[in-house]
């Protein structure tokens, strides 16, 4: 009796134990995620400017449909999604299987290379590229002096080019981030089943989508989705590139809300149910891609 | 395999690595130029990087921006580390079934964009600013508390102390080493790469961040650099020279770190991936 309750005793102190360990985390995880989340709920169910807000019941919820600005941003921030994150994807995952192969030479200078725009801040890489997109910029300059084009590209002034230029902006500083994830998973393969899977005569692409793309899979999801929570959120680049414009062409959903509540007339509710939008598209779409990966542990 | 295709794979590699060098060569060159030189794109270093030094030290206060960013960030990786380690050791070394569900639904904060925090936060600081003004608006505690903890972090941690050698564990409580003991005379010096790691995202990541200290820090004297340059940049006759140099400064201590530390993190994320 004495030793099953020493042991039980024992049990309880490790418990209380290991909660200590983590309950500075959970505490602040909780004070500074769940319960502002829970405000924002609360928010969005409210109208008015500053801090003067009453219950107004789905009054903001009915106001995002017919809101063209809100809708003008959602659209943009799915192009942006649709054709970035995709192109991202592949582009790194090409790079990552071309520098994993055993006889390149110069491995770590091209990783280096192709990782350095990672160390840029959002706001830092954004001013660069907006002067060489500028419409005078070095880039129209290149493209001129190489009679690519006759006359210089519209890339921030153009509701169309502006949109290419974020596009190509986020490619550059995001690509070589994901493609470290590859590489690390690419090393984990045994290098046996490409062998035999040569031996058996499989192509290069057929090994590409037959062996890696499988394996890499978890990796895949993983990536894509928080691509897309990343996309989703896009402010930075928005802000010092384009400001969102030219009109509101290249605006996104944060950039919306932070107009709603920092630059227009504090409608602090109205911005909390433009908020709440982007946590039902994170939801959604996340949903969406662990059914299409069909992966029942990812 | 055939020459050819070796030939276009160095081929696209070598662009892939010039497109991803190419803006940093360019911003690096244009600090050294006079503004119109810059618009001319000129490509060649020039005369002029002490000169556009010397306007940003006058026009700005490059300084206070350098040493708030500098505070702010050693601040939050240090508290950062700790505060993760000690869960991811805690989730993983002393587990039960309750605390896996807690460990999920702090993965969960993961999936919750900061749009939708940002107002509810900056209402909350604001509040804090009537009672405690030290820690409300406008100061390095509002910057830090709420992005001091991610569950990102834990997860790193604790995927990473799969790893540690339970034995050490073991041998450290036979020589009777209190558990907070164990923690910080084993685990903490063996973990070093996974430290090394967590520091290099956290303090990029707290060096570049924008949006939540746009939003907060509201007065010049609280400032830090990518605020700097985000203002220099919106300007309507901006110098390009002196905001490049502003830029380049902004990007050392980032790439320095990412530099420096270049080993331990491909380790340490290996080791989580694993």
């Amino acid at each position: 009796m004495k030793k099953t309750n020493s042991s039980v005793s024992i049990r309880t102190k490790s418990v209380l134990t290991g909660w200590s360990f983590v309950l500075l985390a959970v505490i602040l995880i909780f004070v500074f995620y769940f319960y502002p989340m829970l405000q924002a709920l609360i928010l969005s169910f409210q109208t008015g400017t500053g801090s003067n807000l009453t219950f107004t019941g789905f009054d903001n919820y009915s106001r995002l449909l017919s809101d063209k600005t809100f809708i003008t941003s959602v659209k943009n921030t799915f192009i942006y999604l649709l054709v970035q994150v995709p192109l991202m994807i592949v582009l790194a995952l090409f790079i990552s299987v071309l520098l994993n192969d055993s006889k390149l030479k110069f491995k770590g200078f091209f990783r280096t290379a192709i990782f350095l725009p990672c160390v840029t801040s959002l706001v830092a890489y954004s001013v660069v590229f907006k002067y060489l997109f500028a419409g005078n910029g070095l880039v129209n300059t290149m493209l001129l002096k190489l009679h690519l084009v006759s006359a210089p590209i519209e890339w921030i002034t153009d509701p169309f080019w502006a949109k290419i230029t974020i596009i190509i902006a986020i490619t550059w500083r995001w690509t070589g981030y994901n493609m470290i994830f590859y590489l690390s998973a690419l090393q984990n393969i045994d290098s046996s089943i490409y062998e035999a899977a040569r031996i058996d005569g499989a192509s290069a692409s057929r090994q590409f989508f037959g062996i890696t793309v499988p394996l890499l899979k978890p990796i895949i999801l993983f990536t894509s989705i928080t691509s897309t929570i990343g996309t989703l959120q896009l402010f930075d680049e928005v802000m010092n590139i384009t400001k969102g414009g030219p009109g509101n062409a290249t605006q996104t959903i944060s950039q919306y809300i932070y107009n709603l509540s920092f630059k227009y007339s504090a409608d602090f509710g109205y911005a909390a149910t433009v908020s709440y939008s982007i946590v039902i598209m994170i939801a959604l779409l996340s949903v969406i891609q662990f059914k299409v990966a069909g992966d029942k542990n990812g | 395999m055939a020459k050819s295709k070796r030939f276009f794979m160095y081929l696209f590699l070598s662009i892939a690595a010039i497109v991803s060098i190419f803006p940093f060569l360019w911003m690096v060159v244009s600090s050294t130029n006079k503004s119109v030189d810059v618009t001319r794109g000129r490509l060649l270093p020039g005369t002029h990087l002490l000169d556009n030094f010397q306007k940003l030290l006058d026009t700005t206060d490059l300084q206070l921006s350098l040493i708030n960013s500098a505070k702010i960030s050693i601040t939050t990786t240090l508290l950062a580390l700790l505060i993760a380690s000690l869960a991811g050791y805690g989730f993983e070394v002393f587990r039960s079934r309750s605390k896996d569900i807690v460990f999920n639904i702090l993965l969960l904060s993961m999936m919750i964009p900061f749009a939708a925090l940002m107002i509810p936060l900056y209402r909350m600081f604001g509040k804090i600013s009537n009672v405690f003004p030290w820690m409300g608006i406008d100061t390095m505690t509002s910057v830090i508390l709420p992005t001091v903890t991610t569950a990102f972090l834990i997860f790193f941690f604790r995927q990473s102390t799969k790893m540690f050698p339970k034995e050490l564990l073991e041998a450290g409580r036979m020589d009777g080493l209190s558990e907070l003991g164990i923690f910080l005379r084993i685990y903490l010096p063996t973990m070093k790469t996974t430290y090394a790691a967590g520091a290099i995202i956290t303090f990029m990541s707290s060096w570049n961040n924008y949006l939540w200290p746009l939003i907060v820090l509201q007065t010049p004297q609280t400032k830090t650099m990518p605020l700097l340059i985000s203002t220099l940049g919106s300007g309507y006759a901006p110098d390009y020279g002196m905001i490049m140099i502003a830029i380049v400064i902004g990007t050392i201590p980032t790439a320095l770190v990412f530099f420096v530390m270049q080993k331990q993190f491909v380790a340490g994320m290996i080791g989580s991936v694993k």
